[in-house]
């Protein structure tokens, strides 16, 4: 498989190392549909090609959009390129969230970090068909405030009616008036009716594993509960093997998987 | 000068190829545009190369095979088969260790992406010599590479229109284990020819199966006689020899339960101790299939090649993330290479992942040997109450 040329459209900072591309096809190709929760592999010219959130939904209201934080030589390079560049995008891979299952029910959504991004078009794809769904938490947790992704849509989000979100950071500054701790605190607080309730989570491993279970302790059975998780890849169709966590094969088996299918390997070390 | 006796040579039909004919195969092979590749005697070892003569084979060559050890031998007869596998297999022609995937320009305005992707030719491989372990091997490699939404078109070229020209075990070796992992000594399916070597006085001929209408086609222009039930015996003689001499036995259990729960039995940490994580048991493994791939760029920025290379699960940045490497000791790799062989390879393309070729307890420069491990799990294995 190949990387289609994308042209960036804009680049906006996120935080002081993570920027989100907005990305369109070159002009006469295909737009690629993205399901929310699926990935792609970015490729910047001669540097490399990594595996990308893609946090905006190929959707006519918004564009292609990947967030990216500059770890790396090629995150780094990606994270460079201005409007106009041309950047290579394959995809899209692995597993969808849970939208059409979770209808008619509520929807919590826990973020940690960077978590919110692959996050970001399941929330969209909600607030569009909000009529189908019941009640819709976000409970989104980060390090520290500068650390915090979609700022600006965070506040309009905080804005609505018909969302509750809550935001809380491990170390406050004397600029963060909100609250303190682990996202798993908000977990607890929230309002949901556990019976009906899918929870979607994104974030570190540890995150993931202390999420599902304060889930599970307010009465969300786990295989209610989905998580999307990270590992290497190169190929991103299972060819490559870098990606494989015991059975699996991340980028196809996941990147979102229900909880109770992956609980038994989190629990090995080093898998 | 032999006689060509016409018979009805189809699949299923078995001949006699006497010896003296051998290199009449190879020229027939060769005559339908085949590339001719099989072993040869280079480097101190049985590598394989290409091939247009008999002379060139490893005539009169055996090996000697142990945990960490190889070493040619000369035999006392003039056996042209008469060795296991070496430390090559295959995999390096169908599944090069370093391949070009495409090319890049940046086009004309220097913003642009251009990708030429790489042709993939058809090589029309013929592989002689072909061990019945090495035939299970090429079939575990075509269910990684060859179903579902995006077959490997490098694998699919090279792999289409092959030509395996199978040798049935009469000399297996020290490591060999294909007997426990059900998958030799003697060739069952999936080649054109298989040939059995009978060497026995003054007799020296092949017995010859036919696989497939294209072996017959092949063995249509070779000199060949009718065989009779004295030869079939002659060369069932010869595989259950090398059933009785198998060099190693894996447990008879099912490997995939006992390794699902043991993930922490503290023999990994025993062996971890003894692996220096080279990597060499997944260069030599003929079904280890993980690569990384490369991307490089000239030094003005304006073409790029993206490269795929044979990676191991032995290296520390193989599963490189952001937040740490996921498996960052010794015991964790070597764990995960040895369970995903033997047991998680089953959930994943619906067969183990090991042909008991013996190769990754030879080319260990410790000697770390697969089939002991298992045998050390075994008899010790986590108590349930703590197993995950």
């Amino acid at each position: 498989m190949t990387p289609r040329a994308h042209r960036v459209v804009s680049r906006r900072g996120e935080t002081a190392d993570t920027w989100t591309l907005a990305l369109e096809p070159l002009p006469g190709e295909e737009l690629p549909l993205f399901a929310p929760g699926q990935f792609g592999m970015l490729y910047a010219f001669g540097v490399g090609e990594i595996p990308i959130s893609v946090s905006g939904a190929s959707t006519a209201l918004d564009p292609l959009r990947c967030t990216v934080r500059s770890v790396g030589s090629v995150s780094a390079a990606l994270c460079a390129t201005a409007p106009g560049d041309v950047v290579g995008l394959r995809g899209p891979f692995g597993s969808r969230w849970p939208l059409a299952e979770a209808t008619a029910g509520d929807v919590v959504i826990v973020a940690g970090g960077l978590g919110l991004a692959p996050l970001r078009p399941a929330i969209h794809h909600v607030l569009a068909h909000r009529n189908e769904y019941g009640r819709v938490i976000v409970c989104y947790g980060g390090r520290s405030a500068d650390e915090l992704l979609f700022m600006s849509e965070l506040e309009v989000w905080r804005g609505r009616f018909d969302l509750d979100i809550d935001v809380i950071v491990d170390i406050a500054g004397p600029d963060w008036h909100g609250k303190v701790g682990v996202v798993t605190k908000l977990v607890e607080l929230a309002a949901f009716d556990p019976d009906r309730t899918f929870a979607l989570l994104c974030g570190p491993e540890v995150m993931l594993r202390f999420g599902a279970l304060t889930l599970r302790k307010r009465g969300v059975p786990v295989e209610r509960c989905y998580i999307s998780m990270e590992r290497n890849m190169h190929c991103a169709i299972a060819q490559c093997g870098h990606c494989q966590f015991g059975p699996k094969f991340i980028c196809r088996e996941g990147p979102v998987q229900r909880y109770d299918e992956v609980e038994p390997w989190l629990k090995i070390g080093e898998l | 000068m032999n006689v060509i006796v016409q018979s009805e040579l189809g699949p299923g039909a078995t001949v006699i190829v006497d010896r003296s004919a051998l290199d009449s195969l190879l020229a027939a092979i060769a005559a339908q545009g085949y590339h001719v590749v099989g072993p040869t005697v280079g480097d101190g070892a049985i590598v394989y190369g290409d091939v247009s003569s008999s002379a060139e084979l490893p005539v009169g060559w055996s090996d000697e095979q142990d945990g960490g050890t190889y070493r040619l031998r000369r035999r006392d007869d003039q056996a042209v088969f008469g060795y296991a596998v070496g430390p090559q297999s295959w995999k390096q022609f169908l599944h090069p260790p370093n391949l070009r995937l495409w090319r890049a320009r940046r086009g004309e305005d220097g913003t642009g992406l251009e990708i030429l992707e790489e042709p993939t030719p058809s090589p029309r491989y013929a592989f002689i010599g072909v061990r019945s372990c090495e035939l299970h091997a090429i079939a575990i490699q075509d269910q990684v590479f060859l179903p579902g939404a995006h077959p490997d078109r490098a694998y699919a070229a090279r792999r289409e229109d092959i030509l395996l020209v199978a040798v049935n075990c009469g000399e297996p070796g020290g490591t060999c284990f294909c007997v426990s992992m059900d998958t030799g000594p003697k060739a069952s399916s999936g080649y054109d020819l298989a040939l059995t070597e009978v060497l026995d006085g003054e007799r020296h001929h092949f017995v010859v199966e036919v696989g497939t209408d294209r072996g017959a086609l092949v063995l249509a222009d070779v000199p060949h006689r009718a065989a009779h039930d004295a030869d079939l015996a002659a060369a069932a003689e010869v595989t259950a020899g090398a059933v009785a001499r198998m060099g190693r036995e894996m447990p008879a259990v099912d490997l995939r339960a006992l390794l699902l729960a043991n993930y922490e039995h503290p023999r990994w940490d025993d062996v971890a101790e003894r692996c220096l994580t080279c990597g060499n048991c997944t260069m030599v493994c003929p079904t280890c299939f993980c690569t990384s791939v490369e991307d490089t760029a000239d030094l003005a920025g304006d073409e790029a090649e993206r490269w795929r290379r044979w990676d191991s699960c032995f290296s520390l940045s193989f599963s490189h993330l952001t937040g740490g490497d996921a498996r960052s000791s010794s015991r964790s790799r070597y764990r995960q290479w040895m369970t995903h062989k033997l047991a998680t390879w089953v959930d994943q393309f619906g067969t183990s992942g090991c042909v008991g070729c013996g190769r990754c307890i030879t080319w260990c420069p410790v000697g770390i040997d697969i089939t002991e491990e298992v045998s050390a799990i075994l008899s010790n294995p986590t108590p349930s109450a703590d197993a995950t």
